[in-house]
């Protein structure tokens, strides 16, 4: 990631949050860990990985202090596996039928940012990565159709932050 | 929807919200009678009990907590206890303490999300936590907040906050210093001030008169508000040792739900759960626990399982407080277990998961190897006395219109914060073939 060496910004200025959110003994609800593991071998400057269950006050709690927030799940809306969805969770609300729900115990991660907005605590930007998945039955390692997903996640999140660096540098310019 | 003499109508809830897993009611009335009963769930067998057979004794609380992602802290203890009570072995002092610390996490954290997440939407009218919060964002901010100091304890001493990995058999892997647990207490201290404010605000919500006759069945032990020991006891005339569990108490299946529904022997249906525990020991409450109990208008037996709202919030309060004195008084032992040494024989443990009492049983060989696991939790225990409340409940309310009597149906499922999940284990399965 070579824009990332070249950029004039101290990357303390411009830190960024990924939270991969899943289950690694449920199949392909692991595809938002995976992507968080791919992510933190790649050692991006200024971004902090990390993975977690999706329970929603260790969200919160995670984003806190943080302005730049990405959130990689696995979705379960009927799409055809390996679909990639992208929402900005600031200008648009996060459909609660893409998102599994399978513990009322604990909110959907569509739920938590809800419940998180409604309470004033969204940081200034969040992105949510949705990749649709196939199964969820006990088990390790993802589906075939998710899997290239994943990878196509971990390029797209790299490129985006990098994307947002190279913007703030020309701007600094 | 008004019902005439002779016609039958149904209320149908196929997926329940706000209770954890997958569960689904059904009702047939006929006329102005309640015909048809049925608190289903259908999440699949889990079998757990079968797969611990063969693994050695020390995985059982690690394979237990597995079962709940809420209250993995409950299947821990009710291993490890069933596992010491095998070898012989007693765990005591600042070891016992700190085990019931960790118990006073998983009840903050459990009760804080039904309490304010979960229950109090029902009785405010509002479909889930996120609408009440539009309107109660304090309330909700302070459920959260309660939540998360419950999780800090139990990833503090079990090592992560869902399926904790520090309990065994004897004790801890790691214990922690004094000293560490000073930025906890202060955490706790804001806590046990914000239960109190929450006793006092479940009290102001509107309860429905609903009472019934029940058996309340919860531990009880001779100086304490229940965790981890005591004698198996109810409000009329149980009083037995965990060990004797099997004597009175049984499972049947049924055909409808993949969870067994237990029932005492030739008594029938039971009731566990916060509400017990506090009917059967308002007087090992803390003092504090008491006095907020006492203002928010409950007496000492509280038989409106709709103001198990209140009796949680209590609970909090008390957990809080326990923690705190825990806390204090906690000086860190040599070791961080008690050595082990396995026998064949049969143990038994039952500790107070946040929904009740769970009872675990192993039968272990000279080596420490399963040969056998019963494992009974809260909310297979609850089934029947869920149902039985529901039967009133529509009994008293058959006039309302449909959509209030549903979501009364609901609310009162809720009372008793099932968990589903925990509920569908081990279920022999028999096939006639002609």
């Amino acid at each position: 990631m070579q824009g990332f060496r070249d950029s004039q910004i101290p990357v303390s200025e411009f830190p960024v949050l990924v939270i991969g959110i899943g289950n690694h003994y449920r199949s392909d609800d692991a595809v938002g860990l995976v992507v968080a593991q791919m992510l933190k071998t790649m050692n991006l400057p200024g971004v902090t990985v990390i993975e977690g269950s999706g329970e929603s006050v260790a969200l919160m709690e995670a984003w806190k202090d943080t302005d730049r927030v990405i959130v990689v799940d696995a979705a379960f809306s009927g799409g055809a596996p390996g679909t990639i969805y992208r929402f900005d969770a600031r200008v648009q609300q996060i459909p609660r039928s893409l998102f599994a729900h399978y513990s009322t115990h604990a909110l959907s991660i569509a739920d938590a940012i809800e419940l998180a907005r409604t309470l004033n605590q969204l940081p200034p930007c969040l992105i949510v990565y949705g990749i649709e998945s196939k199964y969820f039955e006990p088990g390790i390692g993802l589906s075939p159709e998710v899997e290239p997903a994943a990878h196509d996640v971990v390029h797209r999140v790299a490129q985006e932050i990098q994307t947002k660096l190279q913007k703030l540098n020309a701007e600094r310019r | 929807m008004k019902s005439g003499k002779g016609r039958s109508r149904t209320i149908k809830v196929d997926h329940l919200a706000r209770v954890e897993g997958e569960g689904a009611l059904y009702v047939k009335i006929k006329g102005n009678n309640v015909v048809d009963v049925r608190f289903k769930i259908f999440e699949p067998p889990r079998f757990f009990e079968a797969f611990l057979r063969g693994r050695n004794y020390s995985e059982a609380p690690d394979i237990t907590a597995r079962i709940c992602g809420i209250c993995p802290v409950a299947y821990q203890m009710s291993a490890v206890h069933a596992m010491e009570d095998a070898f012989g072995i007693k765990v005591d002092g600042p070891l016992r303490a700190l085990r019931r610390l960790v118990y006073c996490g998983e009840w903050i954290e459990s009760h804080g999300l039904h309490v304010y997440m979960l229950h109090a939407p029902d009785f405010l009218g509002y479909d889930d936590a996120i609408q009440m919060a539009k309107d109660h964002p304090e309330i909700v901010q302070r459920g959260l907040q309660l939540k998360k100091v419950g999780n800090e304890i139990v990833s503090f001493l079990g090592g992560r906050e869902i399926h904790p990995i520090n309990v065994c058999v004897g004790g801890f892997y790691k214990v922690p210093t004094k000293k560490t647990l000073v930025p906890l207490a202060e955490r706790l201290k804001w806590a046990r001030d914000a239960a109190l404010e929450g006793v006092r605000w479940v009290a102001t919500l509107p309860f429905p008169e609903f009472e019934q006759d029940y058996e309340f069945v919860a531990l009880r032990h001779a100086a304490e508000y229940p965790f981890n020991e005591g004698r198996l006891v109810s409000n009329k005339g149980l009083d037995i040792l965990i060990r004797d569990y099997d004597k009175c108490f049984v499972e049947e299946h049924v055909q409808y739900t993949t969870a067994l529904h237990a029932v005492l022997k030739d008594r029938g249906a039971y009731f566990v759960g916060p509400q017990a525990r506090y009917n059967l020991n308002f007087d090992r409450l803390s003092p504090l626990a008491q006095e907020a109990a006492r203002s928010a208008g409950l007496s000492p037996l509280c038989r409106n399982p709709f103001q198990s709202i209140i009796i949680r919030s209590v609970e909090i309060l008390y957990a809080c407080d326990e923690a705190l004195r825990i806390i204090d008084e906690y000086e860190m032992p040599d070791k961080p277990c008690v050595e082990i040494q396995p026998r064949a024989a049969t143990g038994y443990g039952c500790t107070e998961a946040p929904r009740g009492m769970l009872y675990h049983r192993y039968r272990v060989d000279e080596d420490g190897m399963i040969l056998d696991a019963k494992i009974v939790p809260p909310t297979s225990q609850n089934q029947k006395t869920i149902e039985s409340d529901l039967r009133q409940v529509v009994s008293k309310y058959i006039d309302m219109s449909h959509e209030k009597l549903t979501w009364q149906c609901e609310q009162a499922i809720r009372n008793y914060d099932p968990c589903i999940s925990c509920a569908t284990h081990f279920l022999k399965l028999e096939i006639d073939k002609e």
